[in-house]
């Protein structure tokens, strides 16, 4: 019976493992039951965690670069991006110039009941219309609420973070985040 | 039962009143001890603290879960039996607590033939999982019935083997024989705490525990319910309160086998120092069950969330050329001690 010794190798280590959790103190208060500080996860709705800085929690839309280019909704695998925009003249950079022509959105929506948070769209966007933000408490009880319009997107603008620096030795710059 | 001279109907309707509270209050307090709660700790996390002071009503909000659901029948079905299966399933649980003892008069029945009862009604419940198997109408549920049907049947035979040494040693049947040939045992002439069968019947005792993992389908032995294979086996097409029943069913026969473990092994209601038909017994018994139930059950539970699940082979192999001839080495065994001494 080879088995045997790793048998019971296991019952200890989950033995142990509840020992610790449940009695996680030293000396005379061991005797204390305190789960509370010996187990390792975090009681989520009453403590919250922070999350790293990369965290894919939620797509800001910054309105003033979007150009309408189509390139996000085009590249989305479930096509949950939906762009309506439209054309209108704007006044010449520089005096005496033509007249330019400049895409307005008129509707820019995310379904975030079909976001499956690949990321592509951020890459893909040329002009820094769209950022990862961290947040993540934006759950409805009616699943249509989770189509965020341009209003709502530009709301999370807020809590996106700045760009980290890249490893040292890097000679690409750090990009920066519209304010 | 001489201890409350009543007409038999009014007799019957606490029985039935008790068994109505006590079955479902057997498995919530499984489920919340050792589901819930140990293998959080276990597993290093808190389980479920907010329903109720320390989690502990959480079970009653999920069974309340399990009420509000559709009940959905698969349209490929076989309606009647398909809705029979839970019934036959939980009828095998209700018929085990009949023979429990837990005290010199606190048994429902107090049957000459207990041991084989017991036995014969824990087997009951494989039907009822082959009926839910088949009745779903549906590849996984059927394949998990057939699991269940061969892992049962496989560990039905050292379980009943590993009885028989018990059997033998106490020479009867009746599981409150069993527990006042125990109390009035004596180990080398010591006759101060009994002779709990454990000491003599180890053997037995271990290849009962381990038929008993596989008879409850619990972890290492869950093939039947396997959720990573077979999603969930033989319920997998079961909602609301038929799911509610079979999950009751698991609990309760979990809670009823560690007290069949307790009776035959640990020396049942008896309390060393008082006799064997004391009437206190009738109200100290219970808790001294209860606290022996819960160490078994404790076990059951410990070996469940530590191992991993067995290959279908490996448990078959185990049963039949592990189980079975160490079983029978146990009687022979138990055989000749018994007319040497």
């Amino acid at each position: 019976m080879p088995q045997l010794p790793g048998l019971f190798k296991g019952l200890g280590v989950t033995a142990r493992t509840a020992g610790r959790t449940l009695f996680p103190k030293r000396g005379w208060k061991t005797l204390i039951p305190a789960p509370q500080k010996g187990a390792v996860t975090v009681q989520y709705p009453h403590e919250k965690e922070a999350p790293p800085d990369r965290a894919r929690g939620v797509i800001a839309l910054h309105e003033e670069n979007c150009t309408a280019c189509m390139l996000c909704s085009r590249s989305c695998p479930d096509w949950c991006i939906y762009i309506e925009g439209h054309k209108v003249k704007a006044p010449p950079r520089r005096a005496g110039g033509k007249p330019r022509t400049v895409n307005m959105i008129d509707r820019f929506d995310i379904d975030y009941a079909l976001c499956m948070y690949c990321g592509i769209c951020v890459d893909v966007c040329p002009f820094d219309a769209l950022f990862w933000t961290p947040e993540y408490e934006y759950s409805e009880p009616r699943i249509a609420d989770l189509l965020h319009d341009k209003d709502r997107l530009g709301e999370w603008m807020d809590t996106v973070p700045d760009f980290l620096d890249y490893e040292a030795g890097s000679e690409q710059k750090v990009r920066k985040v519209p304010r | 039962m001489s201890l409350l001279a009543l007409p038999y109907w009014q007799e019957t309707a606490i029985k039935l009143g008790l068994a109505l509270a006590v079955i479902p209050a057997t498995s919530l307090i499984l489920v919340y001890l050792f589901l819930f709660k140990m293998m959080a700790f276990m597993q290093s996390r808190l389980g479920p603290n907010d329903t109720g002071p320390y989690g502990s009503l959480q079970l009653i909000a999920e069974a309340i879960k399990f009420l509000q659901k559709e009940d959905i029948h698969p349209a490929q079905a076989d309606r009647r039996v398909f809705r029979m299966a839970p019934v036959v399933v939980l009828a095998s649980t209700f018929l085990l607590y009949v023979v429990l003892p837990v005290g010199p008069d606190a048994v429902v029945q107090n049957l000459d033939t207990g041991v084989f009862y017991a036995m014969a009604v824990s087997s009951l419940s494989v039907l009822g999982i082959l009926m839910a198997g088949w009745a779903s109408a549906n590849k996984y549920a059927l394949l998990g019935g057939l699991r269940a049907a061969g892992q049962l049947i496989a560990y039905e035979l050292p379980l009943i083997l590993a009885v028989m040494g018990v059997v033998i040693q106490a020479e009867t049947l009746n599981l409150q024989g069993i527990v006042v040939a125990q109390a009035t045992g004596e180990i080398f002439g010591f006759g101060a705490i009994g002779n709990p069968f454990i000491l003599t019947q180890f053997f037995a005792f271990l290849i009962f525990m381990i038929s008993a993992q596989a008879e409850l389908t619990q972890t290492p032995f869950d093939m039947p319910v396997a959720e990573t294979e077979l999603v969930g086996g033989f319920h997998i097409e079961y909602t609301g309160f038929r799911f509610l029943l079979f999950f009751m069913a698991e609990f309760g026969t979990a809670f009823a086998f560690s007290a069949l473990a307790s009776v035959m092994f640990l020396g049942g209601w008896w309390i060393p120092g008082f006799d064997v038909d004391d009437n206190v017994l009738n109200v100290l018994g219970p808790g001294v069950m209860l606290a022996k139930i819960l160490l078994i059950a404790f076990f059951i539970f410990w070996v469940r969330f530590t191992f991993p699940r067995l290959r279908e082979d490996q448990l078959q192999k185990f049963a039949w050329k592990v189980l079975i001839p160490l079983a029978l080495a146990n009687i022979v065994l138990t055989g000749i001690f018994k007319v040497v001494f």
